[in-house]
C-alpha cells in the first residue's frame, strides 16, 4: 500500500466510527456507572475494540477471498451494492441485534461489538479504501493478471489495515468513554447524541458512489 | 422518522428527570361501565394551574368498539431507548399503546401533531394477539430494551399461563411470547425489571376466568389467587426463582423497582391477607446474588358496622384497606400506596426501604369513610384512591377511583361516582389535597392516568 492518503483514512474512519454513542463508548460508561468505578469503563474497552477489529477483519478476510473468484471490477461493485443496500436499510429501519445486558463478561462484551460493527456494516465502510489503494498502487508492467489485484492480497497489509483502523477507533472510544464519565457526565446526552445514524446512512450510500468511481 | 436529537423527554438518569418541566396534560384511561353499547374513551386533562381550563377534559378519543375495559397503558417509547448496549436514542415519545383488559384489543394512539386531540392510529385485534403470541387480557406495557413489553392475564381460552408478549417499537406487530422458559410460572400480572442487573419481576393476580365474574370468594378462600413473585433473567428470558409471600396473602400486584439502575430492590403491593384483611407492602431485595422478599408495611383492616358494609364483606365486620394501586417517586425516597377499601392515600418516606415511615396521609372516598373533597365538602365520596401517578419531579400526585368494572359493583355496589383528584406533595414529607383540582366525571369512569412526557411509572433509566 504505497498511497499516503489510505493510513490516515482508515485511522480517521475508526476514529468515525468510535465516536458514535450507540458502537462502545456509551456502553463502556454505562458498565463503569454500574459498578461505580473508572476501571470498569478501560476493563471494557479492550474486549469493545476486539470485537470492532474482527468485525472489519471478517470483512476483510471475506472480501480478500471474493477476489480470488470475482475480477476487481465485480469486486467493487459489489461491495459498492452492500454498502448501498446497507445504507438504505440504516436510513429507514433501524434495528439492532438483540445482544447484551449490563451484567457482561468479557465474551459477550466482544461479541456485542462485533454485532453492533457488522450490524452497522463498519466493515464494508472500510473495504473501498483497500480497493482504491489497489487499483491505483498496483502496477505491475510484466503481469497484466495483477493489475486487477487489489492490495486485498496481501495478509500483513490487512492486517495492519486493520490494526490501524481499530487503534482509531479505540483512541476515540477511550477518549471520549473516559471524559464522559470523569467530567461531563450524561446530561450531554439529551443534547448532543446527534443521530448518527442518519449520516451514517448517507455515508455508506456515499463510499458505495466512490467505490463505483474508483 | 426518526429524530436527529433524543426525544427531548428522555433523561439519562432519573436524578435528570426530577428536574424536567412540570406536565401540562394528562392521559386518562376512561371506561365504559354501563353496557349501553357506548364505548371507552381516552380523555386528555388539563393539569397546568395556569390555564383557564385548569383540572377540565379537554379532549377525547372513543375506542371503535364497546366494551374494552380500558385500564392500564403506556408510551412507546422512554427514557429505556438511551439504553447503552440497545440504544433508540432518536424514537419519539408519541404513541400511546392502550389495551383492552377486557376485549385484548390494543389500539395505537398518536399524540401529535396535537396532544389534545389524539387519534387512533392502528388497531390489534385480539385474534392477531393469541395467534402471534398465544395470549390475551393484554395488562401493563412497558417500553424496554429491544422493543415494548406488554403483559397478559392469560391464554385465549381464559386459563392460565400468562405472561408477556413484545410488540416492535415502530410497527406494532406483536412480535410473540417474551418467555423461553417460564419454570414454575402460571398466574401474571405486573412487571417491570432492573435494568442495571439484566433482571425482570413479575407478579400475580389471577387468570381471566378467575377474575373477569367478579372476586370469586371460593377461589380467595382457598387462597388461590396470586401470592409469589417470580424473577427472571431478562437476557436469557428464563425464569430463575419464585418467592413465595406465603398463601395467606392474595393478590400480588403492582411492582415498583427502584427507578436508580445500579439499586437492586423494589415494593410490592399486596391487596388483603386472609389472616386479618390487612394489606400490606413487600420489599424485594438482592443480596450476595441472592433474591429475597419481606413485609416492610402492614396496614390493618379498620372495623366497621356490617350494615355499611356490601354483601361481600358483611360477615368480616371490617373493612379491608385493599392497597390496589402504590407508586414511588423518581428519587426512590417516597412511596405512595392506595388504600382502595378504607379510603385512605399514604405517603411513606422510603429512603431506607427497609424501614419506610408514614409521612402522609389523607382520606377520600371509602366504603364506610366516604370521605369528601375540600371543593365539596358536603358531598359523599365513594370509590377510594385507586391508580396513582406521580410527577416526574415529585411535587404531584394524581389518582382516580375506581378499580376494575365487576369488581367495582361487588364493593361499591351502589355504583362508583368516578373522578380524580391532584395533590401537593411536599419535597420534605407531607400531602395535601389541592382545593381547585376535583374533576367529577359523568357516564365514564376514570382509570389510569398518563402524564404528558412522562411521569413515575412510565419510564426506566439506564444510568444512576
Amino acid at each position: 500500500m504505497s498511497d499516503g492518503w489510505a493510513w490516515p483514512a482508515l485511522f480517521l474512519l475508526g476514529a468515525y466510527h468510535g465516536i458514535n454513542p450507540g458502537m462502545g463508548w456509551l456502553f463502556a460508561v454505562a458498565l463503569g456507572m454500574q459498578e461505580k468505578s473508572r476501571q470498569a469503563v478501560g476493563r471494557s474497552l479492550l474486549p469493545i475494540a476486539l470485537g470492532h477489529g474482527l468485525a472489519i477483519g471478517l470483512v476483510v478476510v471475506f472480501a480478500g477471498l471474493a477476489q480470488v473468484v470475482l475480477p476487481l471490477g465485480y469486486l467493487k461493485i459489489s461491495v459498492a451494492l452492500i454498502l448501498f443496500s446497507f445504507g438504505l436499510y440504516i436510513f429507514f429501519r433501524n434495528r439492532h441485534p438483540r445482544w447484551g445486558g449490563m451484567q457482561i463478561g468479557f465474551r459477550d462484551l466482544t461479541i456485542w461489538s462485533f454485532l453492533m460493527a457488522s450490524a452497522h456494516g463498519a466493515g464494508f465502510m472500510v473495504l473501498p479504501v483497500l480497493l482504491a489503494v489497489s487499483a491505483q498502487g498496483h502496477h505491475f508492467p510484466a503481469s497484466e493478471y495483477h493489475v486487477h489485484m487489489s492490495s486485498l492480497e496481501e495478509p500483513l497489509t490487512n492486517l495492519l489495515a486493520i490494526l490501524i483502523h481499530t487503534t482509531g477507533y479505540l483512541v476515540v472510544t477511550g477518549l471520549v468513554a473516559l471524559v464522559v464519565y470523569e467530567k461531563l457526565g450524561l446530561a450531554l446526552l439529551r443534547k448532543a447524541w446527534l443521530n448518527l445514524d442518519l449520516l451514517w446512512a448517507i455515508a455508506l450510500m456515499a463510499t458505495a458512489c466512490f467505490t463505483l468511481l474508483l | 422518522m426518526a429524530l436527529l436529537r433524543p426525544d427531548p423527554t428522555f433523561y439519562p438518569s432519573p436524578k435528570m428527570a426530577m428536574q424536567a418541566p412540570p406536565e401540562k396534560l394528562a392521559f386518562l384511561a376512561m371506561l365504559n361501565p354501563q353496557h349501553n353499547g357506548r364505548p371507552d374513551a381516552l380523555a386528555v386533562v388539563d393539569v397546568d394551574p395556569a390555564s383557564s381550563s385548569y383540572s377540565q377534559v379537554v379532549g377525547q378519543v372513543e375506542m371503535p368498539n364497546a366494551g374494552d375495559e380500558l385500564h392500564h397503558f403506556g408510551w412507546n417509547a422512554c427514557s429505556a431507548c438511551l439504553s447503552p448496549y440497545a440504544p433508540h436514542a432518536h424514537l419519539e415519545r408519541r404513541y400511546l399503546i392502550v389495551p383492552g383488559l377486557r376485549s385484548s384489543r390494543i389500539h395505537i394512539i398518536d399524540t401529535k401533531p396535537d396532544p389534545r386531540q389524539p387519534q387512533i392510529v392502528k388497531v390489534i385485534e385480539p385474534e392477531t394477539l393469541a395467534e402471534r403470541a398465544g395470549y390475551s387480557r393484554p395488562h401493563t406495557v412497558h417500553c424496554g430494551p429491544w422493543g415494548i413489553y406488554v403483559s397478559a392475564l392469560g391464554s385465549p381460552s381464559g386459563d392460565g399461563p400468562g405472561g408477556i408478549f413484545m410488540m416492535d417499537q415502530e410497527t406494532f406487530d406483536v412480535l410473540g411470547q417474551w418467555e423461553l422458559d417460564r419454570g414454575s410460572q402460571y398466574l401474571a400480572y405486573d412487571f417491570w425489571w432492573h435494568l442495571g442487573y439484566d433482571t425482570m419481576i413479575t407478579s400475580e393476580w389471577g387468570t381471566p376466568n378467575m377474575v373477569e365474574d367478579g372476586l370469586n370468594p371460593e377461589i380467595l378462600l382457598k387462597s388461590g389467587y396470586g401470592h409469589m413473585l417470580h424473577i427472571w433473567d431478562l437476557r436469557r428470558r428464563r425464569h430463575l426463582q419464585a418467592l413465595d409471600l406465603g398463601s395467606e396473602q392474595q393478590f400480588a400486584l403492582e411492582l415498583r423497582p427502584a427507578h436508580d439502575p445500579t439499586r437492586a430492590y423494589g415494593f410490592l403491593g399486596v391487596v388483603v391477607s386472609l389472616k386479618d384483611l390487612s394489606a400490606s407492602i413487600w420489599l424485594w431485595h438482592q443480596d450476595n446474588g441472592n433474591w429475597g422478599v419481606q413485609k416492610v408495611i402492614e396496614i390493618p383492616a379498620e372495623p366497621a358496622d356490617p350494615d355499611k358494609l356490601p354483601p361481600i364483606l358483611k360477615d368480616f365486620k371490617a373493612v379491608p384497606p385493599l392497597v390496589t394501586d402504590i407508586d414511588l417517586s423518581l428519587d426512590d425516597r417516597f412511596l405512595y400506596v392506595s388504600c382502595w377499601g378504607t379510603g385512605e392515600f399514604q405517603q411513606y418516606d422510603v429512603s431506607d426501604p427497609f424501614k419506610p415511615k408514614l409521612t402522609g396521609s389523607v382520606h377520600l372516598g371509602g366504603i364506610v369513610r366516604q370521605a369528601s373533597h375540600p371543593a365539596k365538602p358536603d358531598q359523599a365520596l365513594n370509590g377510594g384512591p385507586q391508580m396513582v401517578e406521580v410527577s416526574r419531579d415529585g411535587r404531584r400526585v394524581y389518582f382516580t377511583n375506581s378499580l376494575y368494572a365487576s369488581w367495582d359493583e361487588q364493593f361499591y355496589p351502589e355504583g362508583i361516582r368516578s373522578w380524580m383528584v391532584k395533590l401537593d406533595a411536599d419535597p420534605q414529607g407531607g400531602l395535601q389535597l389541592d382545593s381547585d383540582f376535583f374533576l367529577e366525571f359523568q357516564d365514564l369512569r376514570g382509570h389510569q392516568i398518563r402524564l404528558e412526557g412522562g411521569d413515575a411509572s412510565s419510564d426506566s433509566y439506564c444510568y444512576p
